[in-house]
């Protein structure tokens, strides 16, 4: 950006005034804002007992899930767009030929080993069948590493496992997207809120 | 020659045993304090967790201490290589029984009611060392050897960041070493003694705290008690953004704890002196007499409230600490030599000429009004000295470099961005010197 940029305004810092000279105002002003602070609501949870909420699940990247499509089919066409696009490289595809008409190829295997993955979402970006989708599921924890390298079935359960509270992310934007999100149910704050 | 301790000694001991044990439980529990402060100022909810060991009761977090504390003791206790053995290992013990030693002369309270012990004076004083003339000397004596803990440290870790931390160290207590005495040699003046239990019982006597009749005073003793408790906007000894830890950077464990818990004590000492010289010690109209005869339900009331306004003085030190960023080191300078130390003569100048006319002013406007005059002149003091002090000292220094043209002058810095683009082996300054 040069210089002469219109967009930019240049300001010249104003010279302090007598009662900032004096000090006690600005002494209050510093002392009232830590002391408004001190009793102010937190933004931290107990964690394991309360559980945080997230704000919007459509754009909150938690643990993967793999689709499934109308007929509990992985939705998946193991084309390699994600694996490809994944900076971490923590997918793994095995692709295969597909039983199905609907497709080419299908993946035999796919894993994610959740403990490389950097949760960026770019394998998300660039699923062109929306198969692949960050939940807003946060604590994932396990006790060794061959158990967080999740596979197809494991991948495919966390889609069970989330289908109900977080359905499938391109159906509830074609649904209305992000402006009508708020009256999904799973949101019932908003929801409430949208009656008046 | 008898060998048994004399009751006396034994009294002392027991009040040694107490202050010691309650003076390292409540730098453990001010740690806690500290934090939780931190965390609520931040918005967040602080330590919660630890509660009584071995059971799931988790009591708001009180048994943080006990975990932090066994966490530190048992961490490895490294010693560099290229340290100086002996100052290294010594400056911690120096700080800690100069911090310690200090409460001997401080006191926590009032008197007990006569416990009728034969062998002990009566009524017996919360205070370790009482009829010691030098109190307030020997706190400051041995707060400035406690100073020496820090060089030590600094000095023997044989690192940049710990020499560093106690160079800063010692050249901001010396400076700020002045304007505290200055605070304090008003209140001395005007309560005509140096024994701290003198000091509180006139305030008490005539219920006028001295912070009230001497308001630059306590401003700048205040000012000073943070400076020398190195705590924020003051800690530039240890500025952790700068100086990795300052002097203790190359401590760990129990050494470090121990540097830690002179840190605490310092600001307990500063709290307590604060609190015993301008805030009325054990003094509240209405609650507590001023007579030195008491029963049990009084002392321990007294007791109570010194600890209280202890603790409301340490909760503002460490709220203090989120709300103002620290100094550099050239504007603590400033302030300590071309503010605090004219604003701290002010105050004496004042405090001396109304004590020295103090008969003058009884025989001519009677007890009452004379009083009122008596007040009245130092608040004028701190306000005219205040103005001044603001219209007249620099708010700070001026850092930015001194440019030969207006960096504003878009054309300007446009061209010479193009003449430098043309020539690009040209590598003249572009600030003074080359036009």
């Amino acid at each position: 950006m040069k210089p002469t940029d219109p967009a930019i305004t240049w300001l010249e810092e104003k010279p302090l005034g007598l009662t900032e000279r004096l000090y006690l105002p600005l002494f209050l002003q510093g002392l009232s804002t830590t002391a408004r602070h001190m009793v102010s609501r937190k933004v931290t949870v107990n964690y394991p007992e309360v559980r945080p909420t997230v704000g919007n699940p459509l754009i909150y990247r938690g643990v993967h899930r793999l689709n499934r499509d109308d007929a509990g089919r992985v939705k998946c066409v193991a084309c390699f767009l994600c694996a490809t696009a994944c900076p971490a490289h923590c997918i793994d595809i095995v692709a295969t030929e597909s039983p199905w008409p609907d497709r080419e190829k299908y993946p035999e295997s796919f894993s994610i080993d959740e403990l490389r993955c950097i949760f960026c979402g770019m394998c998300e970006e660039a699923c062109p069948v929306d198969a692949i989708e960050l939940t807003s599921l946060l604590d994932l924890t396990g006790k060794s590493r061959e158990e967080m390298i999740f596979d197809k079935e494991k991948l495919l359960s966390v889609y069970d496992m989330t289908k109900d509270a977080e359905p499938m992310k391109s159906k509830t934007l074609a649904a209305g997207g992000m402006a009508t999100f708020g009256t999904a149910p799973g949101n019932p704050t908003t929801a409430a809120g949208g009656h008046h | 020659m008898n060998l048994l301790p004399s009751a006396a000694t034994l009294a002392a001991l027991v009040k040694i045993g107490l202050l010691v044990g309650g003076l390292m439980t409540a730098a453990a529990y001010l740690v806690l304090l500290e934090r939780w402060i931190a965390a609520w100022v931040q918005d967040r909810r602080g330590p919660n967790r630890v509660g009584i060991p071995l059971t799931k009761v988790k009591l708001f977090g009180l048994g943080q201490p006990l975990a932090d504390g066994l966490k530190i003791i048992l961490k490895e206790d490294f010693t560099p290589s290229g340290v100086d053995r002996v100052l290294y290992n010594a400056a911690p013990l120096v700080i800690l029984a100069a911090s310690l030693a200090i409460f001997a002369a401080i006191p926590f309270g009032s008197v007990l009611p006569p416990l009728g012990i034969p062998g002990i004076p009566d009524p017996v004083p919360f205070l370790v060392a009482p009829g010691l003339d030098v109190g307030v000397l020997w706190v400051f004596a041995l707060s400035s050897i406690a100073v020496y803990g820090v060089l030590l440290g600094g000095w023997a870790s044989n690192n940049k960041y710990g020499f560093l931390g106690g160079l800063r160290s010692s050249a901001q207590l010396v400076a700020y070493e002045i304007p505290l005495g200055l605070g304090l040699l008003g209140v001395v003046l005007a309560a005509g003694s140096l024994r701290l239990d003198t000091i509180m019982n006139a305030q008490a006597e005539t219920g006028v705290w001295y912070a009230f009749a001497q308001p630059l005073g306590f401003i700048v003793f205040m000012v000073a008690s943070f400076a020398e408790a190195a705590r924020l906007p003051f800690d530039l000894p240890e500025a952790e953004q700068e100086l990795v830890g300052g002097y203790h950077t190359e401590y760990s464990g129990i050494k470090l704890l121990l540097f830690l818990v002179a840190e605490f004590l310092h600001m307990i000492t500063a709290a307590f002196l604060i609190v015993i010289l301008f805030l009325g010690g054990w003094h509240l109209w209405g609650v507590t007499g001023s007579s030195q005869e008491i029963g049990w339900i009084q002392a321990l009331l007294r007791f109570g409230i010194l600890s209280g306004k202890i603790l409301g003085v340490i909760v503002f030190f460490m709220l203090v600490r989120w709300s103002w960023p620290r100094f550099r080191f050239d504007q603590l300078m400033n302030l300590a030599w071309k503010v605090m130390l004219p604003l701290g003569l002010v105050n004496l100048v004042t405090v001396a000429a109304v004590e020295e006319f103090r008969p003058q002013l009884v025989a001519a406007l009677g007890p009452g009004f004379a009083g009122a005059v008596a007040i009245a002149l130092p608040w004028i003091a701190c306000l005219v000295g205040w103005l001044v002090a603001g219209v007249f000292t620099p708010s700070g220094t001026d850092n930015t470099p001194i440019l030969t043209h207006d960096p504003l002058d878009i054309e300007r810095e446009m061209a010479e961005h193009e003449r430098l683009e043309r020539a690009p082996h040209d590598v003249s300054p572009t600030l003074a010197g080359s036009r």
